[in-house]
Parts: structure tokens; sequence; C-alpha cells
């Protein structure tokens, strides 16, 4: 009969109409701003810089302004400019720390390559997504100073990703220490051996 | 004047390759062109139709596109084989997944790089989630165009939502995934991220039903869509036409079947086949090919190994294939969707050039819209189903 397939139609529409007011399940929507989704875990929006030491954000940078990320950022929104002098890292190795970094997020499209290039574990994904501002130039252009974030930060954003990174740091760090007191030990040896009396064997021709 | 009068006037008038109709009225009068776009809601984009009209008839179309050019083939050229990567997302914005799948499936051809199996099954699943999406999305604005404005458009977006949220916990990303890798995936989906998948696969089903019954029967669609924008399988072979577009005319062709890429031969399911090539058909196939989609997530998803997502000799940074050329095409939603790699064996592709599925499917539009009416071609646009990123790329 001509006019079933409307009339069906109708039905449906009807039972959605309906349903949304019993079925809490069918309303789809909620009032932003006043209520907020809860994020995943995974969701990723402009890089930041993670320091290890809140109180002391720009001393204790992970960067070590190599410029890979630099590189291979496909909009090339990152600039990086290197320090002149050194100082230790968290294994007590002298780096180099970027003097200037800074990202422009009106280039930015958040595809997280920075991230994964990054041998130091020094740029992660950060979850702001309310960053609207009147000024269209310099409050999109992100330096160190805003960019920099704790780890504890990083903790509270990425859970499990962070405790991934922490891990494998850490495993990094023994394996440095035992690297350097193993380099240690055998340049005590070397010098041991070196000031007992043992005649050098003569050098070959 | 007399009807007689104004007959013999026509005559006259009559252009070559135009159909003039008789009018009857003294206010008939020449051809009239209007510019559809690029700013109209129904062309799904920035893309312009020049029609001109005989009355409400159209005798000639051009489509104008570029305007959202960005230069990505250039780009292509200029930046390393992985920051490509999240440029394709940007092509066709609905189908992020299976565009980062074309381009690493061409360049694992390039550099002969290997795919763990589970990487290949987490792609299926993926691609097979961006197909409903795709054609739930497709059918919605298929019917806003008709002027059904919101229901069936609102009821695809809820259900779009859920996948979405599925990409956003998986990748990082609602359309914007860049989560394909050369030699695997990005990240490993986790037990929970897959009995979300299996929910959203058990249930999709209902959905459909639900949308079907909406609109599959509904007379007034019927009598908007069926024998309106004709393609011939001829035509459509020729113009190079591949997808839902061309299945819809009776052409048995598509490319999981052809090529049997990845590990689709391992699942069990069918190709549906139009008969008139018609928007109705066009519509009917993107449901059907939905069914079928759930069978083959449903194979994935109980199928899937254990084992790791990405192949360990994969690079990351400094990848630099060999010199040679490499295509590398697979089926989407939307056709045949191909990247051709030319390497130079330099961090960056020597040659970067796409195959849009939308941008080919486009170009027999005039053919489809000749002796129609404004309002239907608006329709028969809407069925093309093209996204206008991928269009002028």
């Amino acid at each position: 009969m001509l006019g079933t397939g409307l009339l069906q139609g109708l039905g449906v529409t009807a039972k959605n109409f309906v349903g949304s007011f019993h079925d809490p399940a069918r309303l789809t929507t909620i009032e932003y701003p006043e209520v907020k989704t809860k994020l995943p875990e995974a969701y990723r929006n402009f890089p930041f810089l993670v320091t290890e030491n809140a109180t002391d954000p720009m001393g204790t940078l992970r960067c070590v302004a190599c410029q890979i990320c630099e590189k291979e950022c496909p909009p090339q929104c990152i600039y990086i400019e290197k320090s002149k002098d050194k100082k230790p890292d968290a294994t007590g190795k002298p780096q180099l720390f970027p003097a200037v970094f800074a990202i422009d997020t009106s280039v930015c499209m958040s595809c997280q390559i920075c991230v994964e290039v990054c041998p130091f574990e020094a740029i992660k994904m950060d979850q702001v997504y309310e960053i609207a501002t009147t000024d269209r130039f310099s409050a999109l252009l992100l330096n160190r100073e805003q960019l920099a974030k704790s780890n504890a930060y990083y903790h509270e954003i990425h859970p499990t990703e962070a405790a991934e990174v922490d891990a494998r740091l850490a495993a990094e760090r023994k394996a440095a220490e035992e690297k350097a007191a193993a380099a240690a030990a055998a340049k005590a040896a070397a010098a041991a051996a070196k000031a007992s009396p043992v005649a050098k064997p003569p050098l070959t021709a | 004047m007399s009807v007689s009068d104004l007959s013999a006037l026509n005559a006259q008038r009559a252009t070559p390759g135009a159909r003039v109709r008789e009018v009857h009225d003294s206010f008939h009068g020449d051809l009239l062109e209007v510019s559809m776009g690029p700013h109209h809601p129904s062309t799904h984009g920035v893309f312009r139709m020049i029609v001109t009209l005989d009355g409400e008839t159209i005798v000639k179309l051009k489509p104008v596109f570029g305007y959202l050019h960005r230069n990505h083939e250039k780009l292509g050229e200029t930046v390393t084989y992985l920051g490509s990567m999240p440029y394709t997302d940007r092509l066709d914005y609905l189908s992020s997944m299976t565009n980062n799948w074309a381009y690493a499936l061409a360049v694992e051809k390039l550099a002969g790089q290997a795919v763990p199996e589970r990487a290949e099954y987490v792609r299926v699943i993926l691609a097979e989630l961006t197909r409903l999406l795709n054609h739930t999305c497709l059918a919605g604005f298929l019917m806003q165009d008709c002027g059904c404005s919101g229901t069936p458009l609102m009821y695809a977006f809820r259900e779009r939502e859920y996948i979405l949220d599925l990409f956003e916990s998986l990748s990082g990303s609602r359309m914007m995934c860049n989560y394909q890798r050369f030699g695997g995936c990005r990240v490993d989906p986790s037990a929970d991220w897959l009995a979300g998948a299996q929910k959203l696969t058990d249930r999709y089903g209902t959905f459909l039903d639900e949308f079907e019954t909406l609109l599959t029967g509904n007379e007034i669609i019927m009598a908007r869509t069926q024998g309106v924008g004709k393609l011939s399988p001829e035509l459509a072979i020729s113009a190079g036409v591949t997808g839902p577009m061309l299945r819809a005319t009776g052409v048995n062709y598509d490319l999981r079947k052809v090529d049997a890429y990845g590990v689709y031969p391992r699942f069990d399911f069918r190709v549906p086949l139009g008969d008139h090539g018609d928007v109705y058909d066009r519509y009917m196939i993107r449901v059907l090919e939905m069914r079928e989609s759930i069978k083959i997530l449903q194979q994935a998803l109980a199928g899937l190994p254990a084992g790791p997502i990405m192949d360990p000799k994969a690079k990351l940074r400094s990848f630099r294939p060999k010199a040679g050329e490499a295509y590398g095409r697979i089926e989407g939603p939307k056709g045949e969707i191909g990247f051709y790699l030319l390497s130079d064996g330099s961090p960056n592709p020597y040659r970067y050039r796409i195959r849009p599925p939308s941008f080919i499917n486009l170009t027999v539009l005039e053919d489809m819209c000749l002796g129609h009416t404004v309002a239907d071609a608006v329709i028969i646009l809407g069925s093309v189903d093209i996204v206008l990123g991928e269009v002028d790329r």
C-alpha cells in the first residue's frame, strides 16, 4: 500500500523522540561547557615539553636541543636555538639545552610525529582544547616557558604511557650509571696497573 | 501569440545538443546560466557547478573545482615519507584510516617492508569501521540533499560519533588519526578497545535496520531517487569510476576481491551489485556494503591474532627506501584510493601522486545530470559521495 513506508519511518522517529525521554542512553549530547566529557587517555592536542622538576622548569627540561623534531615536523612549526653552554642532564651527562624553543600552534596540526621521533622522551602531547585567544599571532606562538609542563602533569593526562616512559628512562639511567661505574673501575684498574713497576713489553716495529 | 507560433519560435531557437521544452507562455526565453556554489550547502564543500538551464532542466553542467587546492602532492615531495602520513588524513577527512592504509601500503611496497599479521587484522577492522562511518554519513547527507532536513543526518551522525569515539581512544584524534605506520600500526589496540569495537559491531545491524525502516521503503525517497542520475556501466568503466558508484551500475569490481590485499581473502563476504545505476541503487549499495562490513568485522575481531603490531625492523627516522617506484591501492569507502611514489633514494619521495576516488567519480557528473532538474542535480552530486579535500588536494 502506498504510504506504508512513510508510516513505518514515522514510527522510527516517534520511537526515537519518545525514547529520549525515558532512556538516558539515548541522550547523546551534553551541556558543554558546564558539563565536559572525560577525554580518552590517548587524546592528543598540541605538544608540550616535559620538565623533571616543577620548581625549576627551565633547569630540568628533558630536551637537549637535538633538533630532530624541528627537522621531522611536517608543517615546520617548531623553532629551536641551541644553547652555547652545557648543563648536566638527569644521568649527569653534560648536555645542551634549548635556548629558544617555540611552537607555532596556529600551524601545528597535532600529528604527534615530534613525539614519536624524540629519542629523549622530552616532548609529549597535551590535552588542552580550550585555547581560543583574541590575538591571532603572538598568543598562538608558544615559547619554552609556556610549553614546559611537569612530568607529574604528564602522568596525570597519559598515566599508562607516562609510566612506561618513566620505566624506560629509569632503565636507561641505571644502565648509564652501571656503565659509568664500570668505566670508573676499569680506569682505576688501569691506573693501578700503570703505577705498578711492571716492565712494559717492547713495542714491536 | 498563439501556441503554434511559440513552438515554431522554439524550434528555431533550439541550440544543437540542448533539449528545449515546449513552454507555452510568453515568458519562455533563452537558456539561463546559474552558478551553484562554491558556497552552497548542497555542494558538500567549496565546489561550484555552472549549470545551463532550460526552464528547470539542465542542458549543460560544468564542474569547477580547485577552491580547496593546497598543494598536497608538491608538499609530499618536500617532506619525509613519514611526514606525508598526517597529510593523508586531510584528503578524505571522513575516512582517514583508509587513506593512511593506502599510503602505508604504497611505501611498504616501495621499501619491501613486511607487516605483522596482527597489524593486518587491525587495519582491516579499522578500514571496515571507516566504511561503516563513511556510508552512514553519506546516506545521511544524501537524504539531507533530498530535503529530509535533519532527522536521517542526525541519526547517522549519532552512530558516526560512536565510531569516532573508538578512533579517538585508539589513535588520539577523532578524524585526523595518523595511525598507520610503515610496517604496522602505531598503537596496539587494548582488550578494552576491542571489546568496544565488538559491542559496536554487534549493535550496528540494529541501527541499520532502524535506518532502513526510516529510508529504504519511503515512497517519497523512492520517487525522488529512482531513475534519477543513471550511469551506464560502459561509461562508468571508460571514465574510471570505482567504488560503490561503479558497483551500482552492475560491474563486479571490488579491489578487496580483485587485488586481495592484506588479509581480505581470509574473510567471507559478498560484493553487492546494483541493477540500474541510479541514485537509489547507489544508496542501496552502500547500505548493503555496510551489512557486509559488519560480517567482515565480526570475522576479523574473532580471528585477531596475538603478536607484535609493528615490524621490529621498521624504521621511523632516517627512512630512505631505495630508488624505485610503487603504486599502492586499496578499496576505500569511496572507491579506489591509490598512492604512486617514485623514490630516488633520498628521505623524500621524488614524485608523490594520489589517485583520489572522489575526483575521478566526479568527472561523470555532467553525463548523469543532463536532462534532469536542478533539484535532481543536488541529489546526484550527493550520491557521488565527494569530499572536497580529496577532489582538490
